[in-house]
């Protein structure tokens, strides 16, 4: 039989010593009454948190010109899902490093085209309003040219927005149909049909929402009240909760990576996060395979305050 | 049928090779090592137990339907004994990955009830992340537009829509479920098996 040399890191000695008794059971059933107890006692006391959810209707009443300018950028595709790219649309260049781009070679698997989900489809289903009709055929029957030189003089007069009298108010008169166009989506918002209408676009029964949780991450609302949660990417918000309980303080690491550079700096950020974070992982589980880094426990001798009486016992 | 036929029925087989591999006094030992007396032994049971009650109370909630706990103070109860079994889960389940690593518990042909920790590990982190995209209030709309950029970079956006509340919801009660219970009786089963990792020795021998 061929002898192989000890490595302390990979192999383990066969235990001869003296065995000490053991309920496996008991164990296990203390811990779980304490658990119990411990998780009664913690609901009782903190209970946990749950701000409601926001609504199309909530941010158009609460910040309609927040509202109005961002569905004037979903029109003329300025908006940021518009120039999002894979797995959207082809709007914009997908995030990667060098030749890796895994975004861009999956492609568009969940088509969102901004100017008609968010505001066309829906106003399209309004009822019959003689003004919002006429809208509507006048963008429908323009070149696409005609359609962008209507929205971006809208949307350069939109700075000086106002909204008076239950109306939406730019001053520009080159605008074509787009001022009726975005008033009456807001004025279809604020009486909650648009919500409605983006979670109804694939039937009666529905569980996704994508369009209108993309519409709202569009705007500044949804990330005003998030700061003020200090829920924000730079407020290590991955791993934050509403208000003060503790939320998945286990993602530490995957938020850490978002307040430094390069990572808060460069336009791939999420993906050289993401890319980081597989290699970590890798090595989390593989340690045992990766000479010198499963070292370390022997190295740190932290293991001998684990087996403090064994090494007393021992050595003595 | 003889003695013979019935010794080669796959199931006899398998009852031999599952008592060859893990008696019954492994399976539920009633010693062990001297050297397994430190407080850190705790915290792999108290993982355990937190999962039960994790997935107690994470049933209590399926009774009623996801949005249940938005309206009635048993449903909110119920939540909280959800999220409170989920932090100490994940306490008991850290704190025990760093014991272990510290022991090196790999040694002695271990590696593979490393790996199933460490999978386990991270499958409970997606399984957590599900929940908190599930909520269905204002948490749960920041965290699924926020966290939508990340994995849409990768790739895996265009299969996995953290937008889509059926789907996340459908990931987070019974898919990913199935895998941390199916992944932590695997690591139970290798460690019963394999028995707790001896001290870590300088100067001992193997044979082979």
């Amino acid at each position: 039989m061929r002898k192989k040399a000890f490595r302390p890191d990979v192999d383990a000695p066969e235990w001869r010593g003296r065995y000490a008794p053991y309920d496996i059971i008991k164990e296990g059933t203390i811990a779980l009454v304490v658990v119990a107890i411990l998780t009664v006692a913690l609901a009782v006391v903190f209970s946990s948190p749950d701000e409601k959810a926001i609504t199309i209707k909530t941010w158009s009443n609460a910040d309609p010109i927040d509202f109005a300018q961002t569905a004037v950028s979903e029109l003329n595709g300025t908006s940021g899902v518009a120039g999002y790219g894979a797995p959207y649309n082809h709007g914009g260049p997908a995030q990667g490093w060098g030749f890796l781009s895994p975004a861009k070679w999956v492609g568009v698997h969940i088509d969102i085209h901004t100017a008609n989900d968010f505001v066309l489809d829906p106003l399209k289903a309004q009822p019959a309003q003689p003004a919002l009709t006429a809208a509507l055929a006048r963008w429908t029957s323009a070149s696409s040219t005609t359609q962008s030189a209507w929205a971006n003089a809208y949307g350069n007069a939109d700075a000086k927005m106002t909204f008076t009298n239950q109306r939406v108010n730019v001053p520009t008169t080159s605008a074509g149909p787009v001022p009726v166009l975005i008033n009456d989506l807001t004025m279809m918002a604020r009486s909650g049909a648009l919500d409605q209408a983006l979670v109804t676009q694939n039937g009666f029964y529905t569980t996704n929402y994508t369009k209108p949780l993309l519409f709202l991450s569009d705007g500044s609302y949804l990330a005003n009240l998030a700061d003020k949660q200090h829920l924000g990417g730079d407020q290590w918000g991955m791993m934050n909760e509403t208000g003060s309980w503790p939320g998945q303080a286990w993602l530490w690491l995957y938020t850490f990576w978002y307040q430094v550079p390069p990572y808060n700096t460069s336009a791939s950020g999420d993906f050289l996060v993401w890319g980081t974070m597989m290699i970590l992982t890798a090595i989390l589980i593989f340690v045992p395979f990766i000479p010198g880094l499963r070292s370390i426990p022997r190295r740190l001798k932290i293991y001998r305050v684990i087996w403090r009486e064994h090494y007393a016992e021992h050595e003595s | 049928m003889t003695n013979t036929e019935i010794e080669r029925q796959w199931t006899s087989r398998l009852r031999r090779g599952v008592v060859a591999k893990l008696p019954p006094d492994k399976l539920l030992p009633d010693t062990q090592p001297a050297y397994v007396a430190s407080w850190i032994y705790v915290f792999g049971v108290t993982t355990m137990a937190a999962l039960a009650i994790v997935i107690a109370t994470g049933c209590v909630l399926a009774l009623g339907g996801p949005q249940w706990w938005h309206t009635t103070w048993l449903g909110h109860f119920v939540n909280s004994l959800h999220l409170w079994s989920v932090e100490i889960f994940f306490f008991a389940m850290v704190i025990h990955l760093w014991g272990k690593f510290s022991m090196a518990a790999w040694r002695g042909g271990r590696s593979l009830t490393w790996v199933t920790g460490a999978v386990t590990f991270l499958v409970s982190i997606l399984t957590a992340f599900t929940g908190y995209v599930s909520q269905t209030n204002f948490d749960s709309q920041w965290i699924a537009t926020q966290a939508k950029d990340g994995i849409n970079s990768t790739g895996g956006g265009a299969f996995f829509n953290v937008l889509n509340l059926g789907q996340m919801l459908m990931w987070h009660i019974v898919l990913l479920p199935i895998g941390a219970v199916l992944l932590t009786v695997l690591h139970v089963v290798m460690v019963r098996i394999k028995g707790v990792v001896p001290p870590i020795s300088e100067s001992a021998e193997v044979t082979s």
